[in-house]
Order: structure tokens, then C-alpha cells, then sequence
């Protein structure tokens, strides 16, 4: 998990995607498709629940505060959450940052910045034309899989956890 | 009653579902519809009786991805209505859920986006229901083939909605400009991060 760590760091520098970004507080890794997949492929017999967000959609915003709390309920090596923003790489300083800082959002958040959306947004679930919010839980040791291209409100998202573990 | 209730929620689902399932795809035949614009017109797309086709784009006041394509979707216009394809822009959002999408709104936004082309109110949402249309911007490519409203492409506008100049692939353009000049479009469905529409609360 450390190395995962340092690799993402490394990237962001390398990347220079702003150098270090405003990060104090929130843990912001920055993904690409390659990334995704993995989380996508991951094998272990360990429930995974991942949101498609973004600070502009207004459904997503609230809904957020409802991952964040049922994080925190889930023992971490049951359930991890992945919280994936599409926030468009030029307002990742100046909105996304802000944003999870004002609501006082403490999970880590992916941002995917591959924006050329086409290409990967099949592999999270054929049936999906890309709206968000959109949530997938999956667990493929136990091949469980349920994709939820809609706002959830808290019951849903805690009782579709307890239902797929 | 509680009866009455199942059987109204029923009533209102299935027609939804339905339209999921059949959402349109290239190749398929999209019907005509009557909406009324911002001018307060009613506009049918059999009334563009030289066109050759429509870029039928299910559109918003409030969605900043439809925001971020505002200025490109005016000169996809301007280059392709006098081409034989204007802009055919709906707003399906309804405005309960999303005040800022209600007519008045987009009388508003029309005007001061200078648009010139057709932005038309699906206050029902089945133009949406009917198309399938599940996003703002969501692209629908009609070409008028022997008589009827052939769907040629569905999906996105370009690849790239942060930044239109390193858009390195213009998915619609690239669709008419095949159309025009006769050749097989490449791509006829694509994807795209967008807005969800804004459904009417059952």
C-alpha cells in the first residue's frame, strides 16, 4: 500500500500536475485508465464500492456526505471505498480542493485524469452512458456486481453494502 | 388507494424502463416530435423541409459540462446548418428538480448565448423517454433517409469537455462531414462523462 502510495506521488510530480497540490486535510491521488482497470480487476475476496463524482454535479455533492460517513462504519479490509472525481482538470485547484475542504471531506479521492471518457467508460459497466452520480459495487472473488447509475441516499447505499458483503 | 398508487407508480415506471431499453442507436429510425422553442413556437422537424438531417442535442441551462460545449455547439451550428444539418438543442430537465432549466430559463440563456438555432422545451420529458436520452450534452445524428429520420450517431460531442482546443477527437463533426460527403461514419456511438437528466420525482 506504501509503495501504491509513494508511486502516486511520484506520478503527480512527475506529471506536474501542479507539483504538490493544496492537500492538507484531503488525500488526492490523481488515476488514469490504467488505474481504474486495476481497481476494476482487483481479485481479492474484498468488497469494493465505487463513486463516479464530480464537485459540479449536484446530485453527486449530495450524495458525498453519505460515502463519507458509511465509510467510517465498514471494517477497511471488508469494504473500500473509492471515491473517483471527474472534476475537469482545470478547476482541480481551484474547485475540487475548496470543495472537499469546505465539506470537510476526509476519504481519499481518485481524480481520473483521463478525460477522453470514451475509452474507458464501458469498462465500469457496458450498460453505462456516463451520467453521474454512479456507484459499482463489486466483489470479484465472490462475483458479486451491481452498478447503480443513480443518486443514492443513505438506507440504499448502507443496505446495498450489507446486502453485497 | 394504496392500490391506485402501485398502479400509477407501475404506469409511470414502465414507460421509463421501456424507453431505457429502446434507446436509440445508430441505425434505428427516431420519430418526429412537436416542441414548442424559446420564441414560443411549436417546431416539428418535418418542417425543415431542405434539410438533409439534425444534430439533435438533449441540452440544459445549468449542466457545466453542457456549459462547457455552450460556444462549441453554436458553431457546430454555424458550420453545418447551412450545410444541411442545423442544431435541434432540447431541454428534458424538469424543473422541480432543476429550477434552472425551466422555460423562462432558457429564453434567458438562449438570448444571451446568442444562439441561433432551435433550443425547444420537453416539458413532458417524452421527446427524452422516447430517444432514450439519459444525459446533458447527449448527441443524436439524424440523417432524412428515404423519408424517414435515420439515427446516423448518438453519444459525444468531442473527446476532450475541459479544454475544446485539445479536443483531438471530433466525434460529431467527424459523423457529418461523413454524411456529406457520402462515406461510412467511423464511429457511430461514443461516450461521455455528463450530467444525469433531471427526471421528474415520482
Amino acid at each position: 500500500m506504501k509503495t501504491r502510495y509513494l508511486l502516486f506521488f511520484l506520478f503527480v510530480f512527475v506529471a506536474g500536475l501542479g507539483g504538490s497540490p493544496a492537500v492538507s486535510g484531503q488525500k488526492i491521488e490523481y488515476i488514469k485508465t490504467t488505474d481504474l482497470e486495476k481497481i476494476l480487476k482487483n481479485k481479492e475476496d474484498k468488497l469494493s464500492v465505487i463513486n463516479f463524482w464530480a464537485s459540479w454535479c449536484a446530485p453527486c455533492v449530495k450524495e458525498l456526505p453519505h460515502f463519507e460517513k458509511i465509510s467510517k462504519e465498514f471494517d477497511s479490509d471488508e469494504v473500500t471505498f473509492f471515491l473517483i472525481s471527474l472534476d475537469f482538470p482545470s478547476e482541480i485547484e481551484g474547485k475540487l480542493i475548496p470543495f472537499l475542504k469546505k465539506n470537510k471531506i476526509t476519504h481519499e479521492v481518485a481524480v481520473m485524469t483521463d478525460t477522453d471518457y470514451n475509452l474507458w467508460i464501458d469498462t465500469v459497466d457496458p450498460g453505462w452512458q456516463g451520467n453521474i452520480p454512479a456507484t459499482l459495487v463489486i466483489n470479484n472473488a465472490k462475483k458479486i456486481r451491481s452498478f447503480h447509475p443513480e443518486e443514492l441516499d443513505e438506507k440504499q447505499l448502507r443496505e446495498l453494502i450489507n446486502k453485497s458483503l | 388507494m394504496k392500490k391506485y398508487l402501485w398502479l400509477l407508480l407501475i404506469g409511470i415506471l414502465l414507460p421509463m424502463t421501456a424507453g431505457a431499453q429502446s434507446a436509440y442507436k445508430a441505425g434505428d429510425i427516431a420519430s418526429d416530435f412537436k416542441l414548442k422553442n424559446v420564441k414560443g413556437e411549436l417546431v416539428s422537424l418535418a418542417q425543415f423541409t431542405d434539410a438533409k438531417g439534425f444534430i439533435v442535442v438533449f441540452w440544459c441551462n445549468t449542466c457545466p459540462v453542457v456549459k462547457k460545449y455552450d460556444e462549441r455547439l453554436v458553431k457546430l451550428n454555424e458550420e453545418f446548418a447551412g450545410k444541411g444539418f442545423p442544431v435541434i438543442a432540447i431541454n428534458s430537465n424538469d424543473k422541480g428538480v432543476s429550477p434552472g432549466d425551466s422555460y423562462e430559463e432558457m429564453q434567458k440563456k438562449a438570448a444571451e448565448k446568442k444562439y441561433a438555432f432551435q433550443y425547444l422545451y420537453d416539458e413532458s420529458q417524452d421527446v427524452a423517454r422516447k430517444f432514450g436520452a439519459t444525459n446533458t450534452p447527449h448527441v443524436y445524428l439524424l440523417s432524412k433517409t428515404d423519408g424517414k429520420l435515420k439515427v446516423e450517431y448518438v453519444g459525444a460531442i468531442d473527446n476532450n469537455a475541459d479544454n475544446a482546443a485539445a479536443a483531438d477527437k471530433h466525434y460529431l463533426a467527424d459523423a457529418v462531414n461523413s454524411l456529406i460527403s457520402g462515406k461510412p461514419i467511423a464511429m457511430a456511438g461514443t461516450k461521455a462523462i455528463g450530467c444525469s437528466l433531471k427526471w421528474k420525482k415520482v
